[in-house]
């Protein structure tokens, strides 16, 4: 396989949009081509990440009058869904392809409408990548699934659930902190003086999430320019390797060991690692999947870089903040930044990008400038999983 | 020809669900590894065999977790405070379904309790369930 190379990024204000979801993935898509200094004939094909636009705006096929939408022409063009990890599983794909010779230089991102439909149908969609046969009737919502979750955490680990819920909250007070610095963020400017109280006491939505545990529902896109890295530095100046990738897929929630234990994820983040040749040490940064503030605890823990159980007591401690072991989705995440679902992988890449670069916002920047960032991205409860190790040098062969 | 249209369901979605609203939690018994398979599918969960066979279920098990559903998806408005619940079958395989308990009461001390299946959940289902659809609804022995 040939090195591949991120060489523009783009990424809308993430919220309530008024544009529709092709308005939004162009301007994102446009936005990444001028970063790149490309033009629309340079693109040889697109892979777009969009979970549920059937159910949004009565769009399917998206990808395709997306191509349309820029005037890329009769490009192939392909909508890639594996729920909340749909754009990853766009990059990843695209990277392959890039990757295997077969293009040069394609784009690849996501786009989502669903705070545009509303809390009660939106929670109904995503709702459909629960197993609909099992977990369909039983009225299960993924607040609900990573509840259930997090009440495993604390009987696996004995940390009473009190105690659990103020480390759960500690997730959600940091990623606020850094999504209210974030200018594209839903929450910029606010929410980011929250304390851990403050979390603990917002509603439940499903015992003992609360509402601030609960990243939003949003409107967004993203997207990105790959292009073979051996002709990468015709463009720019400082191309972002991609390193490594994984995969993983996972199944009903009944069919699953340990829920707190991911194996879909396990799995993924070892083969990225793997085809890297680094380990989580090596790492020194993580825009990690927060749906919900025990989700980025098991995400840390399943990926490697904390023990089980552990990443709850290093989260209080800081460890996951500026000048701590790893710091962990300094945009914001999910959490504080907002989470387009269809968009959010190739939006965890573009900050990641933008931390290599230098150029994230004042207060989430990380010094020195990181070597190597990493995202994990999780669709449904736990069914599709994507890693992807980004580097500001290309692979030690 | 009639190798070509072999099918190899041995317990459908659809008999899985009656058997719940009779009052049976039916799975599938694995002739290679013995292992009980529930909810159906076509390999045995465990090993991935082929030569299974339908059994029934106790329905005795044990709560592995749960939660309270206090902001529905369309369609559950009616249900509110719910109690969608992992249980862990005597016989070996997960189930998710309902637990039949006070919402306001349910905490942490359920965890690992014993429960036994007391009967169907059916939910009505909307324009993109394709139909109705049933799971298992459980209680706390006491």
């Amino acid at each position: 396989m040939r090195d591949v190379a991120i060489i523009g990024i783009g990424h809308t204000k993430f919220g309530r949009a008024t544009k529709m979801s092709h308005e939004l993935f162009s301007d994102a898509t446009l936005q990444a081509m001028d970063d790149a200094g490309v033009g629309l004939k340079d693109i040889e094909a697109l892979f777009q990440g969009a979970a549920l636009p059937g159910f949004e705006e009565g769009q399917v096929m998206p990808a395709a009058f997306s191509a349309a939408d820029l005037n890329l022409g009769p490009i192939p063009a392909t909508r890639c869904e594996g729920a909340c990890a749909s754009a990853s599983v766009a990059i990843r794909d695209a990277a392959m392809w890039v990757g295997a010779g077969e293009y040069d230089m394609v784009i690849a991102g996501g786009v989502e409408k669903a705070l545009s439909m509303g809390t009660s149908y939106a929670s109904r969609t995503f709702a459909m990548a629960c197993h609909a046969p099992t977990e369909g009737p039983v009225g299960l919502t993924f607040p609900g699934v990573f509840a259930m979750a997090a009440r495993l955490y604390s009987r696996n680990y004995d940390i009473p659930l009190d105690t659990l819920r103020e480390k759960m909250a500690s997730v959600s007070v940091k990623n606020h902190r850094h999504g209210a610095l974030n200018p594209l963020a839903q929450f910029y400017k606010k929410l980011g003086d929250l304390k851990v109280e403050d979390v603990i006491n917002s509603k439940f939505v499903a015992d003992p999430i609360t509402l601030l545990d609960c990243c939003p529902f949003s409107d967004g896109a993203s997207a990105l320019v790959l292009c073979a890295a051996e002709k990468a530095r015709k463009y720019t100046d400082e191309p972002i390797y991609i390193l490594g990738m994984g995969q993983g897929s996972g199944g009903p929630l009944s069919k699953m060991e340990d829920l707190t234990k991911p194996v879909s994820r396990i799995s993924s983040a070892k083969t990225a690692f793997k085809q890297a040749g680094l380990s989580p040490e090596d790492i020194d940064m993580l825009e990690v999947h927060d749906c919900f503030t025990i989700a980025e605890l098991i995400a840390l823990e399943s990926m490697g870089f904390f023990n089980w159980g552990e990443a709850a007591d290093a989260t209080a401690d800081g460890q996951t903040e500026i000048g701590g072991k790893i710091p962990v989705n300094m945009s914001g995440g999910l959490i504080g930044k907002g989470h387009p679902i269809g968009a959010t992988g190739a939006s965890q890449v573009y900050w990641v990008v933008k931390q290599m670069r230098g150029e994230a916002p004042e207060g989430n920047q990380i010094d020195p400038v990181p070597e190597y960032g990493m995202t994990d991205t999780l669709g449904g409860d736990f069914g599709t999983l994507c890693h992807i190790i980004l580097g500001r040098s290309k692979r030690k062969k | 020809m009639e190798k070509e249209l072999r099918e190899y369901t041995v317990l459908t979605h659809a008999e899985y669900e009656e058997g719940i609203k009779e009052g049976k939690l039916l799975g599938l018994r694995c002739a290679s590894c013995e292992r009980i398979t529930c909810h159906p599918m076509p390999v045995c969960q465990w090993c991935g065999g082929r030569s299974l066979e339908r059994t029934e279920l106790s329905g005795e098990g044990e709560l592995t977790t749960f939660t309270v559903i206090r902001v529905p998806p369309e369609g559950f408005e009616d249900d509110v405070p719910y109690i969608p619940c992992l249980v862990k079958t005597k016989e070996g395989p997960c189930v998710v379904g309902r637990l039949d308990y006070d919402a306001e009461r349910a905490s942490q001390v359920l965890i690992s309790k014993q429960v036994k299946m007391s009967g169907a959940y059916t939910h009505k289902g909307d324009k993109f369930s394709g139909g109705t659809h049933t799971c298992p609804v459980f209680v706390v022995v006491e």
